[in-house]
């Protein structure tokens, strides 16, 4: 979804989910290649709730200019995760490892962590998620899923 | 020219032809209010900020202008909230303004700070917070344009103190520009002629008008399509006036007290015209059992209220007075080699309906609310009058037996149902409409939810007319606990005093005497003419004399206690499952 770069925006947008009963599953927003609009990228429960009232309801806000359904578009999505796993001298290797699979980056190490660092569509980021729990997963953050319809439309 | 913020607002509102402005004033507004003393806009001082959005929105409704309302920042601010909530159900445009800390101590708590476009943002179309004094005229512009086209909203300016008192180079913008704001006038050609077939072909068809009509002056093009197919047409709540009462094909409201005929109409047809209408659940009852044999034709400016409560077969979103003029034109190309569908069945039925089951109430030697509107309608129906009401039974009665003739004259609050809207509405319609015969029809809990402001129509000279249907209740609570909490009569009589028992069911011969409040006395009190009529025998010449007097006057009906608004659907059953009236 696009929207007009302006302070009070994100408020408009998530008081109308909750205004009529949505549920955002992860919500990730940052600027465009124009500055004054942003783009902001929200996974619903489309189950649960039915897409064309929350699309609707959403255009009515006089700040968003341009809504995307990705579900039913191509489209390509990634998220990326920081993960911070318990890992003293003697499984640092086996951790690498893993993070060598993923194609993901070790972006800090203490004396009993890493900090990795991976990119990927949801199942990618889930799998790397499992592996590394068994050595214990200190901290995570996610940033929710950004996502722009593939090339062929345009 | 540099002038400074408030005069910049001033001139906007000028620009923008606003003649009155509701509003009290307050601390971080007094550079605005410093700007309204040498100005020619009008400003009405109310008596509590909620009156001054109500009075804005009863001027918007009686004459299809913007209304606009202001206060203070914090309180002043969050006495608007109310108001700006009815205007937004009910789709009324309106700029309400406020005042705010300044920007630099925003954040910080301050004095009378409340975060109030963080508080509105739900129940307004936009709103703003103004924080460079440069942005203030493209803002006014751009909000009395969101405010009156597409689905009319409130939209609210939130302006810090410092906005109003620094300067800018003034120049009034000629245009907007809002690249995320494109209301859709037209509906699309395809759809409107697939609708015009389903309506020449409908054995049993039904247009079902609201609101709408009004907002984009459609009525001409309703009485026309009615006209031309012959199709019975009702309106709800909001659509009283829409579509003139007395007309032959008017079945008047639907739903929850709708007359028993257009309710039967309602389930039976296999049709339903849908003209500026959202399907609201007083009007449906049980959703899936509303209209099971029907399609649904839904003509509609907001996409978003086509689909939401119930399917519809044939959506067209576009202006309904743009759309109507169209449909016509295409049911009319299509009669020039087809025949219209014979009703004749149909409208036999329905007429039989309305004999077998008309709207009526008992007669008795009592005053009688229903009897009471009849003569208001019967002494007032010739003159310009606009009827505004309260919310409840006096509501109800009012929407069944007053007969709305002309658009903006039958004011209410329809979708957030606000008690105490009558009264201010009132006093915006007068502004509005000077030389109109203003009646607010109310209940003695509504009109006391708001009664202070009787003094802002004495000192405005405003002669509005205020009928308090008295029964000492909360009359609409009472009825359904009578009907669904066992008689359990819990804090809805507005007569109990310490000497009642602690569990009523009913009034009896030890109910206190008293009038409680004195509305006459209340009346005189505030410089307006009291009348109490206990009797049948007295509406005529109270309601006579209340016309022909030139200042505001409150007549006080002490109307029969226990009396219940029929037919009735009980909440969550089918609207063809009517209680009483029969």
């Amino acid at each position: 979804m696009k929207h007009t770069n302006k302070p009070g925006v994100l408020a408009k947008i998530s008081g109308l989910f909750s205004r009529r009963g949505f549920n955002i599953e992860s919500l990730a927003v940052g600027p465009t290649e124009n500055p004054a609009v942003s783009r902001m990228t929200i996974v619903v429960d489309g189950e649960a709730h039915p897409m064309e009232q929350v699309t609707k309801q959403l255009h009515k806000l006089i700040n968003v200019l341009k809504i995307n359904d990705l579900v039913s578009e191509e489209s390509v999505e990634r998220e990326l995760v920081l993960i911070k796993v318990n890992a003293d001298a003697s499984v640092r290797a086996e951790i690498i490892e893993i993070a060598d699979i993923f194609r993901a980056k070790i972006v800090d190490v203490g004396k009993n962590s890493v900090t990795i660092e991976a990119t990927g569509t949801t199942p990618k980021i889930e799998a790397i998620e499992d592996l590394l729990r068994p050595y214990g997963i200190k901290e995570l953050a996610r940033t929710g899923k950004i996502a722009l319809s593939r090339g062929s439309k345009e | 020219m540099r002038i400074t913020g408030a005069e910049a607002l001033i001139k906007s509102l000028e620009h923008e032809g606003v003649e009155v402005i509701f509003g009290y004033p307050g601390g971080v507004v007094l550079p605005i209010y410093d700007a309204i003393y040498d100005s020619k806009i009008c400003h009405i001082l109310v008596r509590h900020e909620q009156c001054a959005a109500h009075a804005a929105d009863g001027y918007a409704r009686a004459t299809g202008k913007v209304g606009v309302c202001m206060a203070t920042s914090g309180p002043g601010a969050t006495n608007l909230v109310t108001g700006i909530a009815n205007a937004y159900m009910d789709s009324v445009p309106m700029v309400a303004i406020t005042g705010q800390v300044g920007t630099h101590v925003i954040g910080t708590d301050a004095f009378q700070e409340a975060d109030i476009t963080g508080i509105t943002s739900p129940i307004t179309k936009h709103n703003y917070l103004i924080k460079n004094v440069e942005d203030l005229p493209r803002i006014i512009k751009e909000a009395f344009y969101i405010a009156r086209t597409g689905r009319p909203g409130p939209v609210l300016i939130d302006i810090p103190v410092d906005v109003s008192k620094g300067e800018l180079d003034y120049k009034y913008p000629t245009e907007v520009n809002l690249p995320g704001y494109k209301p859709t006038i037209k509906g699309n050609a395809r759809q409107i002629k697939q609708a015009a077939q389903a309506i020449i072909e409908a054995k049993e068809p039904i247009i079902f008008a609201g609101g709408g009509i009004l907002k984009s002056n459609a009525e001409k093009e309703l009485h026309e399509l009615a006209e031309l197919t012959g199709i019975y047409v009702t309106t709800t709540l909001m659509g009283k006036g829409a579509f003139d009462e007395t007309h032959p094909l008017s079945l008047g409201m639907p739903g929850m007290h709708g007359a028993r005929y257009v309710n039967y109409a309602m389930t039976e047809t296999d049709l339903i015209i849908a003209v500026g209408v959202r399907f609201d659940d007083r009007v449906t009852g049980k959703l899936s059992e509303f209209a099971r044999k029907a399609k649904i034709i839904h003509i509609d400016i907001d996409p978003a209220e086509i689909g939401k409560n119930v399917f519809v077969h044939i959506p067209i979103v576009g202006d309904t007075k743009n759309v109507l003029s169209s449909l016509a034109g295409a049911i009319k190309k299509i009669l020039e080699e087809e025949k219209m569908s014979d009703r004749s069945d149909w409208n036999k039925k329905i007429e039989e309906w309305k004999k077998k089951y008309p709207l009526k109430y008992h007669h008795n030697n009592k005053l009688k609310p229903e009897f009471i509107i009849e003569q208001i309608y019967n002494l007032t129906k010739d003159k310009n009058t606009i009827i505004t009401t309260g919310v409840g039974q006096n509501q109800m009665w009012s929407a069944q037996y007053y007969k709305a003739r002309k658009p903006g004259t039958f004011i209410s609050s329809g979708g957030l149902g606000t008690m105490g809207f009558g009264m201010p509405a009132a006093i915006g319609a007068q502004v509005g409409c000077p030389d109109a015969l203003v009646f607010d029809i109310d209940g003695d809990g509504s009109f006391q939810m708001v009664s202070q402001d009787l003094v802002t129509a004495v000192c405005n000279q405003l002669p509005i007319k205020i009928a308090i249907l008295n029964n000492g209740y909360l009359g609409m609570v009472r009825q359904w606990q009578e009907l669904f909490y066992n008689r359990h009569y819990s804090n809805s009589c507005l007569m109990r005093d310490k000497s009642c028992p602690p569990q009523c069911t009913g009034p009896t011969e030890a109910c206190p005497k008293y009038y409680l409040p004195d509305f006459v006395k209340l009346a005189e009190a505030y410089g307006a003419v009291g009348l109490r009529i206990t009797k049948p025998e007295e509406v005529e010449p109270a309601v006579k004399k209340a016309i022909e007097t030139p200042l505001p006057v409150v007549m006080d009906f002490i109307i029969e206690r226990e009396e219940n608004v029929f037919p009735m659907v009980a909440p969550g059953a089918p609207v063809d499952q009517m209680i009483g009236g029969d």
